[in-house]
């Protein structure tokens, strides 16, 4: 009997001291057990990119903080509706998602999000300030308050062939008749060395891709020219949408150009199409957010490394006249923003990936997603991650313009890290950035109404006119159905922010 | 049971059947009648009524829970996306808020905002249009006629016909009317191309395929799994596939589009290129189905018939033709049946091939229906749903009369 006795004390002294020894810390740290037992649920898109960090530094938060990190991925044409009926259906199966601050419009009116305002404040770790404006003000603000934390800086800029327009003695594209004519020139040549006809430009063109977004990085130049606060989308003071005047049927009739210089399924490709065959060195020009950059540099995929440069959007010499609906000349009074008498309007489509917190989950569990949302964009990690392709993840803080460092070490020549870092600094001090959408079902007027018109007319389905008809008729009965006056407030709300 | 059989025979049932029936009463411990029991009842005996109760609501009580499930998860989300199509959903605090807009979302689909997109864009009638359209009318003038003549006609089954041949009339028109003019065929219409040729070539095919592995030639277990392995595979899977094999620039059959010169050819850029790739696909995933099913039927035909007919000196397509095609033409109408119902529903391969482009040359009723739904137009969604389910219910109804009941009793 005491044998067994002695058994039964050994073995639960045992157990005890292997408990013990798997608490991480013991009970006198604090940091890495501060959210022991929590385990954060955090939605994005079926990656690699976006999901990849947040994959690859969940276990290391879980080490500093306790908390353990779920990342759960839908497909990208899903997670906005699939957030707002979690949210709307109150299952509240997500702590944290990381998503596109656009749909803000529709997430922070109902109450859905929780205000970061205080968080951002009290968190030095976070270095709120060194955030570039724009995405502090913009993409993380909603009416005056922080609802998101910024992970990633998105704006679309054009990538060149470097060699190639340096070897024939050519400029970067400065408006859009520059990139035909260059895209013209390229065309059915052989730019890789392997013998067969490449493009002289590749864009996503992709049908419920982001093809809308190509498109409006072309309007833009031509739709506003007073200033971020004119909008590129509708008439501040009417709620009119701005698809059907000179302006647009010159961006359309440019896009068309440029679906005809690429590859022959050009329609049917999406930026990872479009990526791939520039960084392989099919292409001499392209349209694409921060992501060319660094995938340029990576040796596993690209042929081009070293030989890619890349410039603001291009602009227009001529602008919509609003009260008129045609196009004049820029001047000092039509164009004040020009640069050489160029109206350039670098478009912040998207506007940057950014991490935001159920409100309706417990303190503890926001406290934990604030944690991990604030860790990922911190310098010590997001300076990194903003250097590695398959992030998905572009320089959105002062820091990571300013510290080469990271660039340097990820292969980037000093002259291409500045030069990619310069067209993206350029986009950013820009008083004529366009801001992307933001109003209450954006969705609606970007991914369907206006994606499906085009969609239609590179098909060939709707004439140029048609086309214009379609969108404007399709916005306006959704602004409508949803009400002229509050759309046009929210619309207004969008524009007025501070820089 | 007793009570019941008396009752109905009693007063016209011969002195000689009373008789029997009364002896029978007697034999039982314990009868229906109205009258008590004169001797006390054992104890089993007394639990006989409870459990003839019982027995009398058996039926209901097992059938109830299949009912309640078909309640729950059929009947009612009919009903409730019925009324979701009624309503345009917008968000609130806390929760979701439907304002009830009436027919406006048919309305939208069928003469409003959307109607380019649902029916197409309609054009003057060409002369070969005019005559394609002719001939058909005619062929359905000269069904209704011969039926109206017919002995077996009723008034019911005339104006059903009617009526069938009126929305199967429209219907033609639409079809005819966007695709063999300067028009372009809407989401309703791409649906129809896809149920129409998909089915009909499926069908075909797998009875190829299914006549050649009944055959005893070598290696025919063999080929019966490798023409299954399609159907094995997920839809999205299948469009994966075929989205690289129509890639003709850096897909893996570049080698062959180059050296046919078509590397700079495009297939799903191209209205009907697009449209042809996911048919193919589709022929491709669902033929197998057909085909199990008529090898099915195949194996399970009497061999005496054959012996018999080879023995009156037919030859082999008399044999088929009037032996072996009579015979499964039941299990071909109703495969035919499933593969029509389920062809409607097509999404997976012109979501993934191709996004339903170029513009919308590929997208199917329910890709339609299921871009809306994204944009979180959920009455929109619901509606164009209806309106798929309102062409399948319409086909399904009008092929079960026409055709297969007919079929059946002939076999």
């Amino acid at each position: 009997m005491s044998r067994h006795l002695t058994r039964l004390l050994a073995l639960l002294m045992g157990a005890g001291l292997m408990i013990l020894a798997c608490t991480p810390g013991g009970t006198t740290s604090t940091g890495a057990t501060r959210f022991s037992g929590v385990t954060l649920r955090v939605v994005t898109f079926t990656g690699p990119q976006i999901a990849e960090p947040l994959q690859r530094r969940g276990p290391d938060f879980q080490k500093a903080s306790g908390a353990k990190v779920e990342v759960i991925t839908v497909p990208f044409s899903d997670l906005y509706q699939k957030i707002l009926t979690d949210f709307a259906t109150k299952t509240n199966s997500y702590d944290a998602m990381v998503f596109d601050p656009q749909w803000m419009g529709d997430y922070v009116p109902p109450g859905y999000l929780e205000d970061l305002s205080d968080r951002v404040k009290k968190d030095a770790d976070l270095q709120w300030n060194d955030i570039a404006p724009f995405f502090r003000d913009f993409s993380a603000t909603y009416k005056g308050h922080v609802y998101t934390v910024p992970l990633d800086g998105d704006f679309q800029m054009v990538y060149y062939r470097k060699d190639l327009l340096d070897r024939d003695g050519l400029k970067p594209p400065e408006t859009w008749q520059d990139y035909i004519d260059i895209a013209k020139r390229y065309q059915g040549k052989d730019l890789n060395g392997d013998g067969k006809p490449d493009f002289g430009s590749c864009v996503a063109m992709k049908r419920s891709a982001q093809s809308y977004w190509m498109f409006l990085s072309v309007a833009a130049a031509y739709l506003q020219s007073q200033g971020t606060s004119q909008g590129a989308f509708f008439n501040t003071d009417n709620m009119q949408p701005l698809m059907n005047n000179e302006g647009t049927s010159a961006a359309l009739d440019v896009y068309k150009q440029i679906s005809k210089l690429g590859p022959p399924d050009q329609l049917n490709n999406d930026v990872g199409d479009s990526r791939g065959l520039f960084v392989s060195g099919r292409c001499a020009l392209s349209i694409d957010w921060g992501d060319i950059g660094p995938l340029a540099v990576d040796k596993t995929q690209s042929t081009v490394q070293d030989k890619v440069g890349a410039v603001i959007l291009p602009g227009s010499k001529r602008v919509l006249d609003r009260s008129t609906g045609a196009l004049v000349d820029c001047d000092s009074k039509t164009c004040p923003k020009a640069i050489n008498g160029v109206n350039h309007s670098p478009f912040a489509a998207f506007g940057g990936w950014s991490g935001a917190i159920n409100k309706a989950r417990p303190d503890k569990v926001k406290d934990a997603a604030f944690a991990f949302l604030s860790y990922m964009s911190q310098p010590a990690q997001s300076s990194l991650d903003v250097t590695i392709g398959k992030t998905g993840f572009n320089p959105y803080r002062t820091s990571h313009f300013t510290n080469l460092g990271p660039w340097l070490k990820s292969g980037m020549s000093e002259h291409a890290a500045k030069d990619y870092l310069g067209a993206i600094e350029a986009s950013l001090k820009s008083p004529n950035m366009v801001l992307d959408l933001r109003i209450p079902q954006t969705a609606f007027y970007q991914e369907t109404a206006l994606d499906t018109a085009l969609a239609q007319y590179l098909a060939g389905e709707l004439t140029l006119e048609q086309t214009m008809k379609q969108i404007t008729a399709q916005w306006n009965k959704k602004t409508d159905e949803i009400g002229r006056q509050s759309q046009l407030e929210a619309y207004k709300a969008s524009l007025n922010v501070t820089r | 049971m007793q009570r019941k059989a008396r009752s109905q025979c009693g007063p016209c049932t011969s002195p000689a059947t009373r008789s029997l029936l009364q002896r029978a009463d007697e034999k039982l411990p314990f009868t229906m009648s109205d009258e008590a029991p004169t001797r006390p009842v054992p104890v089993t005996a007394q639990w006989r009524p409870v459990t003839a109760r019982l027995d009398r609501v058996a039926g209901p009580v097992f059938i109830l829970p299949a009912v309640l499930v078909i309640l729950a998860f059929s009947i009612f989300p009919l009903l409730a996306s019925l009324y979701v199509s009624l309503t345009r959903l917008s968000f609130s605090e806390g929760g979701v808020q439907l304002t009830f807009v009436g027919l406006d979302n048919y309305a939208k689909l069928l003469v409003g905002i959307d109607q380019a997109h649902f029916l197409g864009v309609t054009r003057a009638i060409t002369p070969i249009s005019a005559a394609i359209l002719a001939a058909i009318y005619a062929g359905f003038f000269y069904l209704l006629v011969r039926y109206a003549r017919g002995r077996r006609r009723t008034a019911v089954g005339l104006v059903g016909r009617s009526l069938a041949a009126l929305i199967a009339g429209a219907g033609v028109w639409l079809v005819v009317d966007t695709i063999l003019t300067s028009g372009r065929p809407g989401t309703l219409v791409v649906t129809i191309i896809y149920v129409g040729v998909d089915v009909t070539v499926q069908y075909f095919l797998a009875l190829g395929l299914a006549l050649l592995v009944v055959q005893r030639l070598p290696g025919r277990r063999f080929f019966r799994v490798v023409f299954l392995l399609p159907m094995m595979i997920t839809p999205v899977g299948v469009a994966y596939l075929f989205r690289m094999l129509t890639d003709t620039s850096k897909g893996p059959l570049y080698p062959l589009w180059t050296h046919f010169g078509l590397a700079d050819v495009s297939w799903v850029t191209n209205p009907w290129g697009a449209r042809l790739a996911v048919m193919i696909g589709d022929v491709w995933q669902w033929t197998p189905f057909i085909f199990i099913v008529l090898v099915a039927a195949l194996e399970s035909l009497p061999v005496e018939l054959f012996e018999a007919a080879v023995v009156d000196g037919a030859n082999r397509w008399q044999v088929f033709w009037e032996v072996t095609f009579p015979q499964i033409l039941p299990a071909t109408s109703t495969v035919v049946l499933i593969r029509l119902i389920e062809a409607f529903k097509i999404v997976d391969l012109p979501n993934v091939l191709t996004n339903g482009g170029p513009g919308t040359a590929t997208e199917s009723l329910t890709l339609h229906a299921y871009t809306i739904w994204r944009a979180l137009d959920i009455g929109g969604s619901a509606a164009i749903a209806y309106m798929l389910l309102f062409v399948v219910t319409f086909i399904g109804i009008t092929y079960v009369n026409l055709f297969r009941r007919r079929v059946v009793a002939a076999a």
